[in-house]
């Protein structure tokens, strides 16, 4: 079992505040909407990705456990 | 471009009294056959099929008709084509009350048999829905179309009405005009429409099956699907699979459309060949140069390649295709692939709801693109990453897979597909300019603006 990033893209609107905080992760594309460059966070950015999923203003950024139920 | 709905069984006179539909019978055409020469609403509908059998089939076990159509091996004619008895088990075992959908919304443009089916056949789409609601427990039921469609509306009202008088469902069905809009007619779209909201697509999970209309499970099913559901419930599930392919048995609508001699709606098996449904359509009417086969959301093939596919989820997709639901336009050779889709590109990118920044900004800059290779080429700037395939390939990358539903993935198979089976034509108009085929009127039919709502409420 392992932590996944994933984007809600309809509430995210660019702030790039996450790509800021957890820039081992996640990069922005041309128009500021953060790209995930792994899905599994590594164990030692864990809580920098807690970080990046609070700091979110839309809470467009979810940090889940990843079960395997959904894709 | 005027898409007329005919069908093969058409022009035929049409008898005082219709023959009683057959289940052995012949194995197409099932859902066309009752569409020529029967008296209009419920009475000519049960002498061609029989009655409704939702009480026979009720009667002790609402679930059996889950068992025939997972037995049937029946999948969604919406475009996925996901299991159909599958999705109506995980809607049934959901907790509280369920929800039927039945989508006739038919968002692709060059679709037309949805609408012919809710024409036509209007009682075969809601004896499925029916009988849908009776298996999975549902209390509630609604059939979704284009709310731009007056006539249509008007039909499904009177026919919705003729069976309410007689009693016939066991449950109400309601009919529901839906802003016409591309997403609109993506399931959560639905489900969010029907809670009030805009008709656009949510983030998910939950799915509708899990967490639809009014929060319950609900199952969303396309029209045609249905149909088949109704022609199963009552003739089993071992004459469904007396058509089609054992691993993809029955009957599909297709839509042909482009140069053929005689466009419309047409019924095939499953597994048929692209070229063979051409050829139903009276063949080519000028030398063809390709296919489009699934609409806009799916792909060009090149025409030696496309001929012999068979028309099943899984033959396109090992053709590097998709079966969507059902579209097959003939694209000739005197016609530009690269213009043809550089239109539908950018129809797309307006039909976006405007929720996703990659699809947002994503969808235009490669309509921008793709308009700029077909119609006036990079000359000079061949070795510019900013324009041309190479902008074009970094768009599709950059789209991809980043909205909450598969409208931008659409518009970038489409593309990637264009440039996959013709690659000499994006070569040409990379380096020499535009083809003389981009003079040529549109080919790919595009809902003119008086079709189109523009917002999504």
């Amino acid at each position: 079992m392992s932590l996944t990033l994933r984007v809600n893209p309809i509430a995210c609107v660019g702030h790039g505040m996450c790509a800021e905080l957890l820039p081992e992760v996640i990069e922005l594309d041309r128009w500021g909407y953060p790209i995930l460059t792994a899905r599994a966070v590594p164990r030692p950015l864990v809580d920098h990705a807690r970080r990046a999923v609070r700091a979110c203003p839309t809470l467009a950024l979810l940090l889940e456990q990843n079960t395997g139920k959904h894709r | 471009m005027a898409l007329a709905p005919r069908t093969p069984t058409g022009p035929r006179s049409p008898a005082v009294r219709p023959a009683r539909f057959r289940p052995p019978g012949p194995r197409v055409p099932r859902l066309l056959a009752g569409i020529a020469g029967l008296p209009p609403g419920l009475e000519g509908h049960e002498l061609r099929y029989g009655p409704l059998p939702v009480r026979g089939l009720a009667r002790g076990r609402p679930g059996r008709l889950i068992d025939l159509a997972e037995a049937s091996g029946l999948t969604g004619r919406g475009g996925a084509g996901y299991p159909t008895g599958r999705k109506m088990r995980s809607v049934a075992a959901g907790p509280g009350n369920k929800v039927v959908v039945a989508n006739g919304a038919e968002g692709e443009p060059a679709s037309r048999k949805d609408r012919l089916l809710l024409t036509r056949l209007p009682h075969l789409v809601l004896d499925g829905i029916a009988l849908a609601a009776e298996a999975v427990g549902a209390s509630e039921a609604y059939l979704c179309v284009h709310g731009t469609q007056d006539s249509l509306l008007n039909t499904l009202d009177g026919a919705v009405l003729e069976r309410r008088a007689a009693d016939l469902d066991p449950v109400r069905i309601e009919v529901v005009g839906l802003p016409h809009r591309y997403v609109s007619s993506e399931q959560s779209s639905i489900v969010q429409f029907l809670n009030g909201g805009p008709a656009v697509p949510t983030f998910s999970p939950p799915r509708p099956h899990e967490r639809g209309v009014h929060g319950n499970p609900t199952l969303v099913h396309n029209v045609e699907t249905l149909a088949h559901l109704a022609l199963i419930a009552r003739f089993g599930d071992r004459w469904f699979r007396r058509a089609g392919l054992p691993s993809a048995p029955g009957t599909t609508l297709v839509t042909v459309s482009g140069a053929v001699r005689n466009p419309g709606v047409y019924e095939i098996e499953l597994g048929t060949s692209a070229g063979q449904v051409v050829m139903l359509a009276d063949g080519p009417s000028e030398p063809l140069q390709g296919l489009l086969i699934g609409g806009y959301f799916g792909a060009w093939l090149p025409v030696s390649a496309a001929w012999p596919v068979p028309m099943t989820h899984a033959g396109l997709k090992a053709a590097g295709g998709a079966l969507g639901a059902g579209i097959v336009i003939a694209l000739p050779a005197s016609c530009c692939p690269i213009a043809e889709t550089a239109r539908v590109v950018r129809y797309l990118a307006e039909e976006t709801a405007g929720q996703c920044g990659p699809c947002v900004f994503g969808l235009p800059a490669l309509a921008d693109a793709l308009a700029q290779l077909a119609f006036s080429g990079s000359l000079g700037r061949g070795r510019d990453r900013t324009h041309g395939l190479a902008e074009i390939g970094a768009l599709i990358r950059l789209v991809e897979g980043r909205g909450a539903c598969r409208h931008p993935d659409g518009a970038t198979q489409l593309v990637r597909s264009v440039l996959s089976a013709f690659p000499a034509d994006a070569q040409r108009h990379e380096r020499q300019g535009p083809c003389p085929g981009v003079g040529r009127p549109p080919l790919l039919p595009l809902p003119g603006d008086e079709e189109r709502d523009w917002d999504f409420r």
